[in-house]
């Protein structure tokens, strides 16, 4: 995950890119011919001092590694925000970014 | 025969732990993620998600999306509001295969003012619908070209 | 002048000295850019590295969305990371380039008057390793497409400044690569010309044709459609497929001469590469 989050004018601005396949079900391998698995995130979360400040739900539309960018306040330089996803299968990552 | 009857009711038991497992598993705060997600139809996905499918045409919805996607499998979209209250903003795809793209809860203090990139199968309108905590649903809706390239000059 | 009557009569007196040995590309640049200040006369002359993103506002504005998470970005750590491991021998690619191999990509092509051919970067990385014991990469796409990406955008901001110098070899090659680029080949029977010089700006079917000037600059590029970072010449073979005609083989002389004359024509643009397109 890529993750960009600044003050500005008292708001934190976030910007982050998840790396995910974000399978649909409906490609081809292009080595065996099956079809790929559906795969994709089901949620994203950004908590902010045990605060959820932003949660995001996918459907299979979302691009592969979802681009996400939202703003919230509260937030100063130095602090840390916790990011974690779901997918549909399970799989699950999270990542600590701090505010610049 | 005796043995095959412990054996199957043995998996019985086990799968039945397994399926209530499932059912009582913990669910997030806020979790939103549903099966409104995977219906095929716009209807079945707001019902889903909202348990309302009448939309309000409002010029307080901005939905900034390209007039023609370069790229149909990245198509940038950004929704804004100036309506107060907001519970969520959500993007609806008419035409795709599961027409509910993605749908953001905005928590207070949060900004109604998100953007992503969603994929898109063909020409079609994308909707932004606000949904606002006293139940109403906000909408503006706009036409993204997706075609065929020629040679990607 | 209507735009084909003066390209056919520019063509007709930049084709008009038909001695191969002969080759005037001061002149053939100046009429170039004659010709495309003629047909965007607001676009300045730097602007057009950006290729059709300078035309086309719908396009750019989602490229610059992309551009705040460069698709390529990867390419380039792995092409530093690939670019900094020695060979088995000890020595390393820095070794084998001017300035350690940082911020000379403005200089190729260039032609090896010794070896009387043009000298690609790809072909120069892959001497690199032929010399020092290592095996060639495959060209196009993949640790060298990445090794390029990494040059690349050290180069970032260098003005691109091919040299044909005063050499027989040197104007022969470059005047086949202009001989290449005005031909008509392929079923569709249409030349590099046909698209990105009389028809720059125009659309093809949804994609607006970019102009051949400031064309080299942002390769290799990441592009949405091979969903990778591939060079110019990867790019070549596919334009050369998508109008019918059999791609020659990546680093053939063909395609570096093309390349050398392609490259000269955006001799004094900044170079912008990686870059992202369609």
């Amino acid at each position: 995950m890529k993750v960009k989050a600044k003050v500005k004018n008292d708001k934190v601005k976030v910007k982050l890119l998840v790396k995910h396949p974000m399978d649909t079900g409906l490609q081809k391998d292009k080595n065996s011919g099956d079809l790929i698995p559906v795969k994709y995130i089901h949620e994203l979360s950004c908590v902010h001092d045990g605060k959820t400040v932003f949660l995001a739900s996918f459907g299979r539309a979302v691009s592969k590694d979802p681009y996400l960018a939202f703003s919230f306040s509260g937030g100063k330089k130095g602090d840390t925000l916790s990011l974690k996803w779901v997918d549909s299968m399970g799989d699950t990552e999270e990542f600590e970014a701090v505010i610049k | 025969m005796l043995e095959n009857r412990r054996k199957i009711l043995k998996r019985i038991v086990e799968a039945t732990a397994v399926i209530g497992a499932v059912l009582i598993m913990p669910k997030l705060a806020f979790a939103k993620w549903s099966k409104a997600f995977d219906a095929d139809t716009t209807e079945a996905a707001m019902t889903g998600l909202f348990n309302n499918t009448e939309t309000i045409a409002s010029d307080k919805v901005f939905l900034k999306v390209p007039e023609i996607a370069e790229n149909g499998a990245v198509v940038p979209v950004n929704v804004k509001t100036d309506i107060e209250n907001v519970k969520s903003i959500s993007v609806v795809a008419f035409k795709n295969p599961q027409p509910l793209a993605c749908s953001f809860t905005i928590p207070e203090g949060t900004d109604s003012d998100v953007s992503i990139r969603i994929r898109l199968f063909e020409t079609m309108d994308v909707q932004a619908i606000v949904e606002t905590h006293d139940g109403k649903l906000f909408s503006v809706q706009k036409e993204v070209k997706v075609t065929i390239g020629g040679c990607g000059g | 002048m209507k735009r084909k009557t003066y390209f056919t009569l520019a063509i007709a007196i930049s084709m008009s000295v038909m001695t191969p040995s002969f080759a005037d590309p001061v002149s053939d640049n100046e009429t170039v850019r004659t010709y495309f200040a003629d047909i965007f006369p607001e676009l300045a002359l730097e602007s057009y590295v950006d290729g059709a993103y300078a035309i086309d506002k719908n396009g750019r504005d989602q490229w610059l969305q992309i551009e705040e998470f460069p698709p390529y970005d990867d390419a380039i750590d792995n092409g530093e990371e690939l670019f900094d491991i020695a060979f088995a021998n000890g020595k390393s690619y820095a070794s084998c380039f001017d300035n350690e191999g940082i911020a000379i990509k403005q200089n190729y092509p260039y032609f090896d008057t010794e070896k009387n051919q043009v000298v690609t970067l790809e072909l120069a990385i892959n001497e690199c390793r032929i010399k020092n014991g290592e095996q060639p990469l495959a060209y196009g796409k993949g640790p060298l497409a990445y090794l390029s990406a990494y040059m690349a955008s050290t180069s970032r901001g260098e003005l691109i400044n091919v040299i044909v110098p005063d050499n027989a070899g040197a104007q022969a090659a470059y005047e086949e690569g202009k001989k290449f680029f005005y031909a008509r080949r392929g079923q569709l029977n249409m030349a590099c010309a046909t698209c990105h010089m009389a028809s720059a700006g125009k659309r093809l079917r949804a994609d607006i044709l970019s102009p051949a000037l400031g064309h080299v600059s942002h390769f290799p590029a990441f592009r949405a459609k091979w969903d990778d970072v591939g060079t110019i010449q990867r790019r070549y073979a596919g334009c050369n497929m998508q109008i019918r005609s059999k791609p020659f083989k990546l680093q053939s002389e063909q395609y570096r001469n093309l390349e050398y004359f392609h490259t000269y024509m955006s001799n004094g643009l900044p170079l912008n590469g990686p870059g992202t397109r369609k």
